[in-house]
């Protein structure tokens, strides 16, 4: 029952949510260690932007994004003068989109792995002559294993189910923007209620699996709850 | 909105492309019989799903003529009450002043990187840039370039934005903006008939009233100047008039 397209759109939602997951992790550790350890008295301004994503309609941030992508937006400008192709409609501006929906669901749990961590271990591994680039690889990294294992399959998971941004500044171009969601959304409007069974409910078991491997996993590590 | 101790209030069901023109047509029958019109705006596809599903419209304005007649077939209209309200005009539109012609060579000579269109499976007047595309052997040259808004509306966002420099857009849309830019009036005849039909979902008298007020000579020409050609002419003339128009 499924289409040719249906298996592209589901294809590039995979890549979306992958790539988006890798420049998230890379993006939240920082951002979330930072948010972790820092006495910065406006923290709160901090994490209330990143945030923003779990209350705002995602239709909110496409717009945005739309708009800034433009020839008279920010981003829209920025690429023009570095002589990039600008960013609407492409897979690229996508994962950016997907990098702003999805950041509080890789910076949170990240950041309460890394505050739950505490000093301690750190504070013992610098005694003991590590430099900070080895204590965060032989004593952060091990120790927030689980974090990371919640940052990334939420924030993959999170990102599967993208609507509203993609709409906005898709394009549903099939094979370079037309994901699983947006393909469901055609099929219902089209009237093509079979098609749009296959799609949704395969996306519900792929969805369902993925949480339940990351509370199963949680439960048997015992370490961070989201 | 509000009715009168004796009104009825009708809730009414519309296509995204007509909702403001409805508005303002609701507005003086609301002033005029002291009924109250409550209208829902969507894509006509969503509307369908959602009547099909028990949502309480009373009346249904389509942008196609396929709904109404599934519904009808189905059951879920009044038997016998589906009607032409407008017909629909396609234009080809930019932000930019007098970046497109009055011809639409400018699909030709390809100085574009990106035509948005609406999304043919979804909207009438997707189908109707893919006819005109085909009419003018240009779908293939111009298939990668091609990017698809949901609906009409998102169409007309993605080059109002600027992130296509053209799109295919309702005529409507562009007399409602009142923005500069430029645009090509599409002919009739390069593309199906946009007929956007109406159809009754429950009886009683304030519903065909509502009805018989959309179809009468006054509100009919408040259509035809909204960038749609009106019910009446549609009918009188299968090739109503072509202006190739360039707004500077």
């Amino acid at each position: 029952m499924l289409f040719e397209n249906d298996i592209t759109a589901f294809w590039i939602t995979l890549q979306l949510a992958l790539a988006t997951v890798v420049v998230l992790l890379i993006v939240g550790t920082p951002l979330a260690w930072w948010l972790a350890t820092t006495r910065f008295r406006f923290k709160a301004l901090v994490e209330a932007a990143v945030a923003l994503p779990l209350v705002l309609p995602p239709t909110v941030i496409g717009f945005y994004l739309l708009i800034a992508m433009g020839p008279d937006g920010p981003l829209g400008q920025l690429m023009t003068a570095v002589g990039l192709e600008p960013l609407a409609f492409t897979f690229t501006g996508l994962v950016i989109g997907s990098v702003f929906y999805s950041l509080p669901f890789v910076v949170q749990p990240l950041q309460s792995t890394f505050s739950s961590m505490g000093k301690g271990p750190l504070e013992v591994a610098a005694t003991l002559g590590a430099s900070p680039v080895d204590r965060f690889f032989s004593v952060v990294l091990p120790l927030s294993r689980s974090g990371y294992l919640t940052a990334a399959v939420l924030g993959f998971a999170h990102t599967l189910g993208e609507f509203g941004v993609v709409l906005m500044i898709g394009g549903n171009i099939p094979g370079q923007t037309q994901v699983l969601s947006i393909a469901i959304y055609d099929h219902v409007e089209s009237l093509e209620y079979a098609n749009a069974h296959w799609l949704a409910g395969t996306l519900l078991v792929f969805s369902f699996l993925l949480l339940l491997l990351v509370y199963g996993l949680n439960k048997r590590f015992d370490v961070v709850k989201v | 909105m509000t009715g009168n101790a004796q009104g009825e209030e009708l809730l009414i069901a519309v296509a995204a492309n007509f909702s403001s023109t409805l508005e303002r047509i609701a507005q003086q029958f609301e002033d005029q019989t002291g009924h109250g019109v409550t209208l829902v705006n969507g894509a006509t596809g969503r509307h369908y799903a959602q009547i099909v599903n028990g949502a309480p419209y009373d009346l249904f304005f389509a942008a196609d003529a396929e709904a109404t007649r599934l519904l009808e077939e189905e059951g879920r209209a009044v038997p016998g009450t589906r009607v032409v309200y407008a017909q629909g005009r396609l234009a080809l539109w930019s932000r930019q002043a007098g970046f497109i012609d009055g011809e639409g060579q400018i699909l030709r000579e390809g100085e574009f990187r990106r035509l948005a269109i609406a999304n043919p499976r979804l909207a009438p007047y997707g189908e109707a840039a893919v006819d005109v595309l085909n009419a003018l052997g240009l779908f293939e040259r111009v298939e990668d370039r091609l990017v698809r808004g949901e609906n009409i509306a998102q169409t007309y966002q993605f080059a109002d934005s600027g992130n296509a420099e053209l799109a295919f857009v309702a005529y409507s849309q562009i007399l409602e903006a009142g923005q500069d830019g430029s645009y090509w009036l599409v002919p009739t005849n390069l593309h199906r008939p946009l007929l956007q039909e109406a159809v009754l979902l429950k009886d009683s008298q304030a519903v065909r009233e509502f009805l018989a007020f959309v179809m009468q000579d006054e509100a009919q020409t408040l259509i035809g100047n909204s960038g749609y050609v009106g019910a009446v002419s549609a009918a009188l003339s299968d090739q109503p008039v072509i202006n190739h128009a360039v707004r500077e």
